[in-house]
């Protein structure tokens, strides 16, 4: 029995209906933190329990009910909750507390950082540790964002329930969602390349949200990027775990049911006609997943949807996307031209794309400059890997 | 049910002409009595100007008055609501007819111990 995989499975859905029973998320996280401690426990002499996160909500209940009943400090209204708690079904759950946690933890009252790190804690079951390194940030400074962010909705009153007024309240957590794809598909940090559990959650959550808003093009347009991204995971590593970039990939084990998937989600919303920037991205990668090898790439129809996509969100980002997409029609010259032209020093993929645009020039030393400032910048360990190698072949 | 402070901030200088102001005024006494009838209503003020106040403070046991806010400021507290509401949206929701009423911004903070 893998707990740790237990853990991350089943963390979020348990403090989600912990906060629901018990209206408190603190006390909801230790009864949760509790639980987990008493399988490691438990479980390798045991064994598992036939319904892991049955055992594991049900345990943290009771560890709420203890506590709540040993603190003569907490105040009526939670020993009210309690009591209710124990009226309850064992693990009933009345829709699903995620997605209403997840509109709690992206209240627009709350500072975006604060709605990103709380969905990884309470949702994700990231540790502060963890989320401090994905946002680059010290952990006590993580720590202290995070109990900010709890003290405000408990203090302020903000509400565990998905709003009725979605569409007004969707983009922080589209946000989220993404970012939290984003952190699982390219992991800041550590050994992993991708870590699968993140991405999958971002795509659950996703599927979620589409099922709960299905005439919300955005909604459908993020779960369509996710989904037509995450197709290429398995082409994205060889077998000793190193990068593979997208034209060298082997198409053959790219996923075709997600892609077939995604591609059905981006031609529903071509038919909306009201594009948006996750749609366009998800357009952007049903272009690539259409072509069987990289040479066959529609290149002028991805710059046409960058074209768009930099018009509605003009960010150094996009723009740095949408120079690798010049390199492929007017070569690396002109893409340099406008990759120069981005401030965007602190990003170790900024360096990378200009490492591998001076390369193609032939600019060897500055290329190797390039790929050093890039190796500098870059703290997941495998794509530090492949930069490293990347700057090596620049002189064999 | 929370009790939340909803102030009104509006920028230092002359009030706005007659013309704009009444019906300002008059959507406020209308707003007021919606929050009565909603049972929503707990306590609220318009305040004079800040040329009109006085700071007191105490040293060494001696009174010292002075003249004028203790906050100079590109904005002041024009008026404050105190209403009930049970929970952050709710009370948002009424923050956002002042606002609308007002044209100003309304800081929405819950008072301690409710």
């Amino acid at each position: 029995m893998d707990i740790a995989r237990v853990f991350r499975e089943e963390y979020g859905r348990a403090v989600s209906v912990l906060v629901r029973a018990f209206g408190d998320i603190d006390l909801a996280e230790e009864a949760v933190q509790d639980a987990f401690a008493e399988a490691v426990r438990r479980w390798p002499s045991s064994g598992p329990p036939p319904s892991p996160a049955g055992w594991i909500i049900t345990t943290a209940r009771n560890r709420a009910i203890d506590r709540v009943r040993r603190e003569s400090t907490r105040d009526d209204r939670q020993a009210a909750a309690v009591l209710a708690a124990e009226d309850e079904g064992e693990t009933e759950v009345v829709g699903d507390d995620r997605l209403r946690l997840i509109f709690t933890c992206c209240h627009p009252a709350l500072a975006p950082a604060a709605q990103v790190a709380l969905t990884l804690r309470l949702l994700g079951g990231l540790t502060t540790a963890e989320i401090a390194r994905a946002f680059l940030v010290p952990e006590p400074t993580m720590a202290q964002r995070l109990v900010r962010a709890k003290g405000k909705i408990r203090d302020a009153g903000i509400p565990y329930r998905v709003p009725e007024d979605l569409a007004a309240r969707l983009r922080p957590v589209l946000a989220v969602v993404y970012l939290v794809f984003n952190e699982g598909y390219v992991a800041s940090s550590g050994r992993e390349l991708v870590r699968d559990d993140l991405c999958a959650e971002a795509i659950r959550l996703g599927r979620l949200l589409v099922e709960l808003m299905p005439e919300e093009p955005e909604v459908v347009g993020l779960l369509a990027l996710m989904l037509l991204t995450a197709a290429r995971s398995a082409a994205r590593t060889d077998a000793d775990g190193a990068v593979v970039l997208l034209r060298d990939q082997d198409r053959t084990r790219w996923d075709r049911d997600l892609i077939t998937e995604g591609q059905a989600l981006v031609r529903w919303c071509l038919k909306r006609g009201e594009p948006g920037p996750y749609q366009l991205q998800a357009a952007i990668n049903a272009v690539h997943s259409d072509a069987a090898t990289a040479a066959a790439t529609d290149w002028p129809q991805i710059v046409a949807l960058y074209d768009q996509l930099l018009a509605m969100t003009p960010t150094p980002i996009v723009a740095l996307n949408r120079a690798v997409a010049v390199a492929e029609i007017t070569g690396p010259r002109a893409a340099l031209a406008i990759v120069d032209d981005l401030n965007l020093d602190s990003y170790y993929l900024f360096h990378a794309i200009r490492a591998d645009l001076l390369r193609r020039l032939g600019w060897v030393e500055q290329a190797a400059d390039a790929y050093d400032a890039a190796i500098a910048r870059a703290d997941n360990a495998v794509e530090r890997e492949h930069l490293c190698r990347r700057r090596e072949a620049l002189t064999s | 049910m929370k009790q939340y402070l909803l102030s009104v901030y509006q920028p230092d200088g002359d009030l706005p002409p007659a013309e704009i102001l009444e019906p300002i005024m008059q959507d406020l006494v209308a707003w007021n009595q919606e929050l009565r009838d909603a049972g929503a209503w707990v306590f609220g003020a318009g305040l004079l100007p800040p040329s009109t106040a006085t700071v007191v403070r105490v040293k060494d046991s001696e009174l010292l008055l002075t003249d004028g806010p203790f906050v100079e400021g590109k904005e002041h507290l024009g008026g404050f609501t105190v209403i009930a509401a049970p929970d952050l949206d709710a009370a948002v929701a009424w923050g956002r007819r002042l606002s609308e009423i007002t044209t100003l911004p309304i800081e929405v903070r819950p008072l301690q111990g409710t």
